[in-house]
């Protein structure tokens, strides 16, 4: 398994409002504390350590 | 006056002028160690249990002042018991599974060491250094009454040293004036501050951490359980840590981070620390304050950990933080590995460069010691506002989920170093067997009809290798010049601990162990040339 940088998401607007609805009402450290949170929900998710790194990767733009 | 407060007042090796003060050329030594610490003095035992003379100097008198190291684990109390005092301390020492994490003003998990059955002994005892070296001096003490070539020397202070090709020149002060000694071997195993270590100009690298930590031991009847209490920023010491341990003889350990900005004076202030125990555990609280102090720490290591005949073990070699035990617990592991080594290349059985695998194995140990108690203080003290929200977002969500549990680090415990790719290991010849009893790896332990295995394995009196048999026929001649070579054989089912622990998927197993019980190779069985090449290997004869 690699890590998927192709469209993956049927209906990427719903998926993304869905994260910015989110973070509605929250202050800045509410919101730095849900990524936070979120962020290792979905690392322990996908487990992979090899992704995970390709996902590091990809996000330094 | 409490019991143990007169353990670390009473001098137990007080200063008594010897002949070597008096003789005119500089009397020799086989090994000189220096420093009658936890590591000190187990280094000389051993060297003494297998007939290497030693003589260990402490400028000082006295076991250590306050607790200082309390947390002992499994594989340093096998070791002890090799040297004769491992039951000892576990009797005394307080057993201990279960820990709780605590994250502002509620629990958020707690974990359990769950030891796995069939070993002799636990997987930690908590118990006060005063109380260790207290054994450690009784068993040295013991093997001086047998006639075993060991002493003690307190009050002799090393001020200055001269390597030579054969030997090193020492130069020693007492309360009576200076005199010189001759070593074959300079063992230092003189602490974090080594002065061997500065004698020699030598480099100590590493990450300085800017904090500080108040310990106070303090004595009291108090009904919590048995079990190690850890606080992530709570109300009673916000934005920082906590931690509360017990010791024998109702001696608590608590811990405060305090941060790097900090009055000294202030914080050791008794009328301060009360302030900060009543506000964690409560105002009511009754107690007597055995000893404070505050310390600061490095995760730091030489380079190498011997140079020429000069030999560098425990905090002296390599320095970590608190959290996970992994001071004196990888010191005693030092001398596991260095003393069988000593002893070899001081009776011509092995090369000189046998030694160069103590800074191999060792060094491996510490890097690893390293790591891990560098990023129990990374998550413990996070370096930056990110990595703070990280470290919280793991804690909250531990509450509520297992899988952020092993993400929280209040300190990854000691557990045993095994050495890969150490240069005295075979490569395995029974892959299918158990990864836990690789090469490199300590022997794990199992209970026998007469006792525990580990109580037969390894060198007490003797640099010691054995061959484990299990289903395997191993020929009555086998032997080595100058080697002290043991068969143990065991029925393959013998115990299903057996089977677990050394089998694996294998039918029958052959395992070369080495005086420090590890496991030097390993085969499906017998041959003859294939062991005479491990045990050469094991020996840093390189075949």
């Amino acid at each position: 398994m690699s890590l998927i940088l192709t469209r993956n998401t049927p209906h990427a607007d719903d998926v993304y409002q869905r994260l910015i609805d989110a973070h509605e009402g929250k202050t800045k450290a509410e919101s730095d504390a849900f990524n936070a949170r979120l962020i290792l929900i979905l690392m322990n998710h996908i487990g992979d350590e090899t992704v995970i790194a390709e996902a590091l990767a990809a996000a330094e733009i | 006056m409490t019991a143990q407060t007169k353990i670390f007042e009473t001098p137990l090796y007080p200063y008594a002028r010897h002949p070597d003060q008096d003789a005119t050329t500089p009397a020799r030594h086989t090994a000189v160690v220096v420093g009658a610490g936890p590591v000190g003095l187990a280094l000389a035992i051993d060297l003494a249990q297998m007939g290497v003379e030693v003589l260990v100097i402490d400028d000082n008198d006295k076991v250590s002042f306050g607790s200082r190291a309390i947390c002992f684990a499994k594989r340093p109390l096998e070791i002890l018991d090799r040297l004769g005092c491992g039951v000892e301390m576990v009797d005394k020492g307080v057993v201990w599974n279960l820990g709780k994490v605590f994250f502002d003003d509620r629990q958020v998990y707690e974990f359990n060491l769950l030891p796995e059955k069939g070993h002799k002994f636990p997987a930690f005892i908590n118990l006060q250094q005063y109380y260790f070296e207290d054994y450690l001096v009784a068993r040295a003490r013991e093997l001086q009454a047998e006639g075993a070539p060991i002493s003690l020397r307190g009050k002799n202070k090393l001020t200055a040293i001269d390597q030579q090709s054969d030997h090193v020149m020492l130069e020693i002060d007492t309360p009576e004036g200076p005199y010189r000694l001759r070593a074959d071997w300079l063992i230092a195993c003189d602490g974090a501050g080594s002065p061997v270590r500065r004698m020699l100009g030598l480099d100590f690298v590493g990450e300085v951490f800017q904090d500080n930590f108040l310990i106070a031991d303090v004595v009291m009847e108090a009904d919590f359980p048995t079990e190690r209490w850890f606080w992530f920023d709570p109300p009673f010491n916000r934005g920082q840590s906590a931690l509360l341990h017990k010791q024998p003889d109702n001696v608590w350990r608590i811990d405060f981070q305090i941060g790097w900005d900090i009055d000294r004076e202030k914080e050791l202030d008794p009328a301060n620390i009360d302030k900060r125990l009543k506000a964690m555990l409560g105002e009511d609280i009754q107690y007597e304050l055995e000893w404070s102090s505050i310390y600061t720490f490095q995760c730091r290591r030489m380079e190498k950990f011997h140079d020429g005949r000069v030999i560098f073990a425990g905090d002296s070699a390599h320095q970590v933080s608190p959290f996970g035990a992994r001071g004196a617990n990888s010191g005693l592991q030092d001398t596991d590995n260095l003393a069988w080594k000593l002893k070899l290349i001081q009776d011509g059985t092995a090369p000189e460069s046998l030694l160069d695998s103590y800074d191999a194995e060792r060094i491996h140990g510490a890097k690893e010691n390293i790591l891990n108690s560098t990023r129990s203080t990374d998550f413990i003290t996070p370096k930056s506002e990110t990595s703070r929200i990280f470290r919280d977002a793991v804690l909250d969500l531990s509450e509520r989920h297992d899988f952020a549990r092993p993400f929280v680090n209040s300190g990854r415990l000691s557990v045993p170093c095994i050495y890969d790719g150490s240069p005295l290991n075979t490569p395995d010849a029974l892959p299918e067997g158990p990864a836990r009893a690789r090469p490199g790896a300590p022997c794990p332990d199992l209970p026998l009809a007469d006792g525990f295995l580990l109580e037969r394995l390894g060198g007490r009196t003797a640099p010691r290798f054995q061959l484990l048999a299990i289903g395997v026929d191993v020929p009555a001649d086998l032997a080595v010049p100058g080697l002290d070579l043991e068969v143990i054989a065991l029925a393959p089912d013998a115990t299903p601990a057996l089977t677990e622990r050394y089998l694996g998927e294998a039918q029958t197993a052959l395992y070369l162990i080495r005086p420090d019980q590890h496991v030097a190779a390993r085969w499906p069985g017998f041959d003859r040339a294939q062991v005479e090449t491990a045990l050469a290997r094991a020996l840093g004869k390189e075949a």
